[in-house]
C-alpha cells in the first residue's frame, strides 16, 4: 500500500506488495466501491456469526466466543469449530467462487445473461451426476465425479464446437444454447422415466447443498481456491481491456485468444470446484455480478464486489436454508428465493431515485 | 419509412425473388410435413383415408377415429403452437435486442410451472384439462408481475430491466416451486411430466381453449412487427423516426403473453422452439421484423411438427415426447447454421 488515499477525489490507487511487483500490480478503487465492498464484507461476517450462533443446539454468543478462541468445552468446541464454522467458511468460499466466475462469462459474452451456463457446464454436469445416479445408482463420490466429468465434457465440446479462427462472444452464447438445450431434454426424460423416490433425491442433489458439509471438504476447496483466484484477479485488467473490444485490447498488449481461454478456464474450474464440493448451486453465478455492479456502480463487471456478493448471497442462503422453515431444505432452493428477493428489492429502490 | 423502403424493393431484385422462394419453399414443406403428421404414426394410414376422414367423418372406422381424434388435434396444435413460440420468441428478441431472450424470461414458464405444481401439491389437481388452466393462469400472472416490476420508475420498461425483472420473478417462483416439489411428491411427480412438452394426448377441446388467444396473439405480432424495426435500431432513433415505443413495447408484451402463455398451457414448455426458429429466420431472411415474424410463423411450425412425428418413430413402440425431440432435432441445425461465416447478429 504505497500511495496515500486520496478519498477527496473518491479514488484511492492501491499497489499491494509494490516493493516486491515494482507497482505493476495497482488497483484504482473509487470510495464508493470501497464503501460497498466493506459493506458486503461486514454483513458477511455477521451472518456468520448468527449460523454458528444458531442451531438446534443452542449456544449462546460468549460460547461461541471462547469455542472459537479454543477455550471452549468438548461439546461446544465440536459443534462450532468442527460443524457450523467449516460450513459457514465454505458457504463465503464458493459463493466467492460462484460469483468470480458468473463475473468472468457475463464480462466474455457481453451479456447480463452469461453465466458458467453459457458454456453448458451446469447442464453437463446434471447430465453426468443423472447417468451415474439413476443408471449406475452411485453413491455421493461417483455423482460428484460424474458431474465433473460431464460439466468438464461438456463444457470442452462447446469450446471446440465455438471454435472458428477464435471464439467469438456472440456463436459461444448460440452454441452453448443448442447444446445446453439438448442435454436439459435428456435430462427431464431421464427423471421423467426413473423412480419416483430415485428421482427425488436426484433432485435433491441438482439443487446444491451444504447439508451435512465438514472441515473434509473445506479443506481441498479452499486449496483449489487460493490457487483460482488469484489467477482471477491477474486476469481482471486484461478483461477489462477485453470489453472494450478485441482491436482495442490486441492495440493495449492483450492477446485476445490466449486472455479468453484463460479466462474460461479459470471460469469453469471456479463451478467445478462448487459442483464437485456442493452440487450445482444455482442462480449465484448469475445474480452476484449484476448485483454487485448495481451496488458499486461500475461500468463493467466488477471481480471483487462480485466475489464478496456471492459469499453474502450464499451464506445468507444457507442461514435461511438451515433456520427458515424448521427444517433444513437444500441451499439451492433458497439461492432462488434469497437471491430472487434481493434483485426485486434492487429493481424497485434503483427506480425510486 | 416507405419512400426508401422502396428504393430498396426496386433495387433487390434477385433477392426479393430469393425471399419470395424462400416463403413459397416454407410453405409447402409445412403443408407436406402437416399432411405426414396425419398419415404417420403407430397405424400408418393412406392419403385417401385422411381425406375420407377430415371430409366424409365414419365414426365405425377406427382410422377414422384415430385421425379425427387424435392426429388431427395434434397437428392443429403443434401448427398453432410452433408458430406461437417461434413468434414470441421473435418478438422477445427483438424488443429486448437481446439473442439469449426467449419467452420464458418474461416468466411464462416458471408462472405456468409453478402454478401446476401449486395445482398438484396444494390443490391435488393433477388431470390436463385443469392443470390447462392453471398454467395459463400462471403464465399471465408471472408475465404482468414481470411487467409491474420492470416499468416501475421513470425510464419505464427498458429491455433490460425488463430482462432483469423476469430473470427475478422467475428465480422466485422456481425457488418456491422447487421447495413444494422436493417436499412433496405428488406436486414433483405431476411436475416432471409437465416439464416434457409434448403435443400428444391433447384432444380437440384443448385446441378450440386455446386457438383465439393464439390467432388473436398473432395477428398483434404482425400489427406490431413494422414499429420493430425502427426499435431496433435503438430508442432515440426509433424516437425520431416517430415510433410509439412505449406503445409497441406494450403491444409486443401483450402478444408475446397472450402466444406464449397459451402455446404453453396447451403442450407444456417447448421453449427451444421459440429461441431457435427467429435465429434461423433472420439468417434466411435478413433482419426485417416483418419477415421475421412472418417467416417465423411458417418455420417453426416445421420444426415442431416434424419433431413430433420423428418422435412417434423413435421409440416404438412408445413416443418420445416433441419437446425432447426438439431439441435433438433443433440444437445440431441451430450449431452448424451459427458455424457459417456470416451470420447476422441481431
Amino acid at each position: 500500500m504505497s500511495a496515500p488515499p486520496d478519498l477527496a477525489r473518491g479514488v484511492l490507487v492501491i499497489r499491494p506488495l509494490g516493493w516486491l511487483t515494482g507497482g505493476r500490480i495497482s488497483m484504482r478503487l473509487s470510495r464508493r466501491t470501497l464503501i460497498a465492498c466493506m459493506g458486503m464484507g461486514t454483513a458477511s461476517l455477521v451472518l456468520m456469526l448468527m449460523s454458528l450462533v444458531s442451531g438446534d443446539y443452542g449456544l449462546p454468543f460468549s460460547e461461541v466466543a471462547r469455542a472459537l478462541s479454543g477455550r471452549g468445552d468438548g461439546m461446544a468446541g465440536m459443534i462450532v469449530l468442527e460443524w457450523r464454522l467449516p460450513r459457514a467458511l465454505l458457504a463465503l468460499l464458493l459463493g466467492a467462487a460462484l460469483g468470480v466466475s458468473g463475473a468472468i462469462f457475463q464480462s466474455l459474452t457481453r451479456n447480463p445473461l452469461g453465466s458458467p451456463d453459457i458454456i453448458g457446464f451446469s447442464a453437463g454436469a446434471h447430465t453426468g451426476a443423472l447417468v451415474v445416479m439413476l443408471i449406475f445408482s452411485g453413491g455421493y463420490y461417483e455423482t460428484a465425479v460424474g458431474a465433473l466429468g460431464g460439466g468438464i465434457a461438456t463444457a470442452v465440446a462447446v469450446y471446440a464446437l465455438t471454435w472458428r479462427q477464435g471464439v467469438d462472444g456472440f456463436r459461444l452464447i448460440v452454441v452453448g444454447i443448442g447444446i445446453a438445450a439438448m442435454l436439459s431434454a435428456a435430462n427431464v426424460w431421464m427423471i421423467r422415466k426413473a423412480e419416483l423416490q430415485v428421482a427425488m433425491s436426484a433432485a435433491m442433489w441438482a439443487a446444491g447443498s451444504l447439508n451435512g458439509l465438514g472441515l473434509d471438504r473445506l479443506l481441498p476447496a479452499a486449496l483449489a481456491l487460493a490457487l483460482l483466484m488469484p489467477a482471477a484477479l491477474m486476469l481482471a485488467r486484461p478483461l477489462r481491456q477485453l470489453e472494450l473490444g478485441d482491436d482495442a485490447a490486441m492495440a493495449s498488449g492483450v492477446s485476445p485468444e490466449r486472455v479468453r481461454v484463460c479466462l474460461a478456464l479459470v471460469g469453469v474450474a471456479l463451478v467445478a470446484l462448487v459442483t464437485a464440493a456442493a452440487g450445482p448451486i444455482g442462480f449465484i453465478a448469475l445474480a452476484a455480478p449484476q448485483l454487485a455492479r448495481r451496488l458499486v456502480r461500475s461500468a463493467g463487471v466488477a471481480l471483487v464486489p462480485s466475489a464478496l456478493m456471492g459469499g453474502l448471497l450464499l451464506i445468507a442462503s444457507d442461514w435461511a436454508a438451515q433456520h427458515a422453515f424448521g427444517f433444513q431444505l437444500p441451499v439451492g432452493v433458497m439461492t432462488f428465493n434469497v437471491g430472487g428477493l434481493y434483485f426485486i428489492w434492487l429493481l424497485v429502490s434503483e427506480a425510486r431515485k | 419509412m416507405t419512400m426508401p423502403q422502396a428504393r430498396a424493393t426496386e433495387n433487390a431484385g434477385p433477392q426479393t425473388r430469393r425471399r419470395v422462394l424462400l416463403m413459397a419453399s416454407g410453405c409447402a414443406v409445412l403443408l407436406l410435413v402437416c399432411i405426414a403428421s396425419l398419415i404417420a404414426g403407430a397405424r400408418t394410414v393412406s392419403i385417401s383415408t385422411v381425406a375420407a376422414a377430415l371430409f366424409a367423418y365414419d365414426g365405425g372406422n377406427a382410422d377414422h377415429i384415430a385421425i379425427a381424434d387424435y392426429r388431427l388435434p395434434r397437428t392443429l396444435l403443434g401448427l398453432m403452437c410452433g408458430a406461437a413460440f417461434g413468434v414470441s420468441g421473435a418478438l422477445m428478441q427483438a424488443t429486448t435486442r437481446n439473442p439469449l431472450a426467449d419467452p420464458g424470461l418474461l416468466g411464462v414458464n416458471a408462472g405456468a410451472a409453478f402454478f401446476v405444481t401449486v395445482a398438484a401439491g396444494v390443490f391435488g389437481v393433477q388431470a390436463m384439462g385443469a392443470q390447462l388452466g392453471f398454467a395459463f393462469l400462471g403464465a399471465i400472472a408471472a408475465t404482468l408481475m414481470v411487467h409491474a416490476l420492470g416499468s416501475v420508475g421513470r425510464d419505464g420498461a427498458t429491455p433490460l430491466r425488463l430482462l432483469l425483472a423476469g430473470v427475478a420473478i422467475t428465480a422466485v417462483l422456481g425457488g418456491f416451486g422447487q421447495a413444494v416439489t422436493l417436499l412433496n411428491p405428488m406436486a414433483f411427480d405431476s411436475l416432471r411430466v409437465w416439464m416434457i412438452g409434448s403435443l400428444a394426448g391433447r384432444d380437440t377441446g384443448v385446441v378450440y381453449a386455446v386457438a383465439p388467444f393464439i390467432v388473436a396473439g398473432l395477428m398483434l405480432a404482425l400489427l406490431v412487427s413494422p414499429s420493430m424495426n425502427a426499435i431496433a435500431l435503438g430508442e432515440d432513433q426509433a424516437r425520431a423516426l416517430g415510433t410509439r415505443i412505449a406503445g409497441s413495447r406494450l403491444m409486443a408484451a401483450v402478444s408475446v403473453t397472450l402466444l406464449a402463455g397459451a402455446a404453453t398451457a396447451a403442450v407444456g414448455p417447448i421453449g427451444f422452439v421459440g429461441l431457435m426458429a427467429p435465429h434461423v429466420v433472420r439468417w434466411l431472411f435478413g433482419p426485417d421484423q416483418r419477415l421475421v415474424v412472418a417467416g417465423t410463423m411458417v418455420f417453426a411450425p416445421i420444426l415442431l411438427i416434424s419433431a413430433d412425428i420423428l418422435g412417434r418413430f423413435l421409440l416404438r413402440p412408445g413416443e418420445l415426447e416433441a419437446g425432447i425431440v426438439t431439441a435433438f432435432v433443433g440444437a445440431p441445425v441451430l450449431i452448424l447454421l451459427v458455424r457459417r461465416s456470416k451470420v447476422s447478429r441481431l
